[in-house]
């Protein structure tokens, strides 16, 4: 199975690879399924915000020359003006200029949590599932463990041993989604472990290796995808609570949870302050949960929620 | 019934020895030392080296854990680094605050979300449905500090009706109870949605209907009874989330709970402080499990545990 499609694995693209090894029927499938997605209104929405994060993210230099950081306190807690369209916050910086700069801090921040989560997860997961057996069975006792938490008390936990800053914050959330990863590729290796292409596999004697990258990876595939994209919007989500309990990314680099967290204290007399920054993580979030539902829908039709 | 609940409880203490390694063994291994925070800058070597025998932190990491767990094993939690008051008595005090504040926000939750689902399911790709769903998903993205903030804008500040922190009379719990309750509410309309629509394609529905039931019952006898058991878990799975949540909600409207406790013991490096109220999380979420599990069977008389 999966023969004569060694050219499209070759090709780079997530998406492409993601149909390497499945019968051609399969490809026109994930053809329609990517059609599909493009009819989804709510999805098209989803992916349309998170772009225009991304492209503020990378102008953000052009967007706003100034530099986000530097206090004026002559001008502070100002409201929205034609100078500063979402007002000033409790040191006379421009909150625009800081959510600008914070979609970089954010999508970063997200950009590394399914990060460390993929790459730690998904080899766990696939070793799991594919191997069974003792390696299994502690695996999923340390999985079990972790997942007695509910994530974000995880990261809060792991926040907590390794202390405060962005690339803890980064570790922190990636290794709560480890066991969310283990346990969907591990759930979905074996559904696929059964199927008869894979005991043919391994009846000509195909190295493991091989049948894993072959024909196990790309039918988990696409659970993967949708995960990455709701686990980036629940990555930008878990950032910023921990950046509002000060125990996050620190002042005074722009993120959108520590903004809302020092408007918390200017609530009665600057609600703007902590109104935009909050605005600007729903909105992400939004997109990414849009998108992800909306990658669920088109490429998995069998399951649920 | 009574033997599967006597199993699943001793299952649960490996986890928790695993849970309490886990955390004792991480929390010693790195850096930044609880003496030192402490002691404060001022303190010479020697204050400092007194707090260390103190806490018993000059005797080997196996020794530490060993009477770490001996006395958990009378729920000796040890004294707070912070406060000096025993582990327990802190948390015990506030579990209270955080457990009233997870049970009204659950109860909220279920009576908006269950029937805002059945509601979506009976009527799928109306207006009302699209209604429901948008809000859901709304409710999942939004982040509940935020949400917590502006109802405090409109509600305290603003119409000044509602108290904007704080705790004592029931008007204090009803700005923290929305707030966390508004992404539970998402994912219980959610899964109520989806595990109807599936019911509602059922053979037995068609039957219940035509033989002339009315549509009130064909739906919350018939259908809704054998939708429960997704919404069960979904609503157990939420539980923790909720504690998760309480985090940032007791933050948001002071809010003496759990949650704040890990908050406030966190910045101060109150080790022993986080690793009694973390354990107590995650026994709690165990039970809740546990219990989710038990009303499966009471829900479902198919379910046996053997």
């Amino acid at each position: 199975m999966g023969s004569g499609k060694e050219k499209t694995a070759k090709l780079p693209e997530g998406g492409r690879s993601s149909s390497e090894g499945i019968p051609s029927g399969t490809q026109s499938q994930f053809r329609k399924g990517l059609a599909k997605l493009l009819r989804n209104k709510m999805a098209v929405f989803g992916g349309i915000l998170i772009l225009g994060y991304m492209v503020t993210a990378i102008f953000a230099p052009i967007l706003y020359p100034g530099n986000p950081s530097t206090p004026n306190l002559m001008r502070s807690l100002e409201r929205p003006s034609w100078e500063h369209p979402l007002g000033t916050d409790e040191l006379g910086r421009s909150i625009l200029g800081r959510i600008i700069y914070g979609s970089r801090v954010s999508l970063m921040i997200s950009l590394g949590v399914v990060s460390v989560g993929l790459l730690i997860g998904v080899p766990l997961g696939l070793i799991s599932g594919y191997y069974g057996g003792k390696v299994d069975f502690i695996l999923q006792r340390i999985t079990d463990m972790l997942l007695a938490f509910p994530g974000f008390l995880l990261a809060l936990a792991l926040v907590a041993i390794l202390g405060v800053g962005i690339n803890n914050t980064v570790i922190s959330i990636g290794i709560s989604m480890v066991p969310i990863y283990i346990r969907l590729v591990r759930g979905c290796v074996l559904s696929v472990r059964e199927q008869v292409y894979v005991e043919a596999a391994i009846a000509v004697g195909t190295p493991d290796l091989r049948i894993i990258r072959r024909h196990i990876l790309p039918n988990v595939m696409v659970p993967i995808i949708v995960q990455t994209s709701l686990g980036m919007g629940t990555a930008i989500l878990f950032a910023a609570g921990l950046g509002f309990l000060g125990i996050g990314v620190q002042p005074p680099t722009p993120e959108w949870g520590a903004m809302l967290g020092s408007g918390r204290g200017y609530i009665f007399n600057s609600p703007h302050v902590a109104t935009f920054p909050g605005l600007a993580i729903f909105l992400a979030v939004l997109g990414f949960n849009l998108l992800g539902d909306g990658l669920r829908d088109a490429l998995d039709p069998r399951s649920k929620i | 019934m009574l033997q599967y609940t006597i199993r699943r409880l001793i299952s649960t203490i490996p986890v928790l020895i695993g849970i309490s390694l886990l955390l004792f063994v991480m929390l010693r291994a790195l850096p930044g030392d609880p003496a030192l925070v402490l002691a404060g800058q001022m303190a010479s070597p020697e204050d400092i080296e007194l707090i260390r025998v103190q806490l018993g932190l000059n005797q080997p990491i196996h020794i530490q854990y060993a009477k770490f767990i001996s006395r958990l094993a009378v729920l000796d939690l040890g004294r707070s680094a912070r406060t000096q008051n025993p582990v327990l008595e802190e948390i015990w005090a506030r579990l209270p605050n955080t457990f009233l504040l997870a049970t009204t926000a659950i109860t909220l939750a279920c009576l908006i979300g269950i029937p805002a689902g059945i509601i979506a399911a009976v009527r799928p790709y109306t207006k009302i449905d699209y209604l429901v769903t948008s809000f859901s998903l709304f409710g999942i993205s939004m982040p509940v500090f935020w949400l917590g903030l502006m109802l405090v804008v409109v509600f305290s500040v603003t119409l000044q009706i509602l108290p904007a922190g704080g705790i004592g009379t029931w008007k204090h719990v009803v700005l923290p109870t929305v707030t966390l309750a508004s992404f539970v509410v998402a994912f219980i309309a959610r899964m109520t949605r989806s595990s109807m629509l599936e019911v509602l394609s059922q053979d037995y529905i068609t039957t219940a209907r035509s033989k002339g039931l009315m549509e009130k019952v064909v739906i919350i006898k018939h259908a809704l009874r054998n939708a429960l058991i997704p919404i069960i878990t979904v609503v157990g799975l939420q539980f923790g989330s909720l504690l998760g949540g309480a985090v940032l909600t007791e933050t948001v409207f002071a809010w003496p709970g759990m949650g704040r406790l890990i908050v406030d013991s966190i910045l101060a490096r109150d080790y022993p402080m986080i690793q009694g109220a973390i354990l107590i999380f995650g026994l709690l979420y165990i039970l809740v499990n546990l219990i989710v599990d038990l009303i499966y069977a009471w829900v479902d008389p198919r379910i046996h545990y053997d």
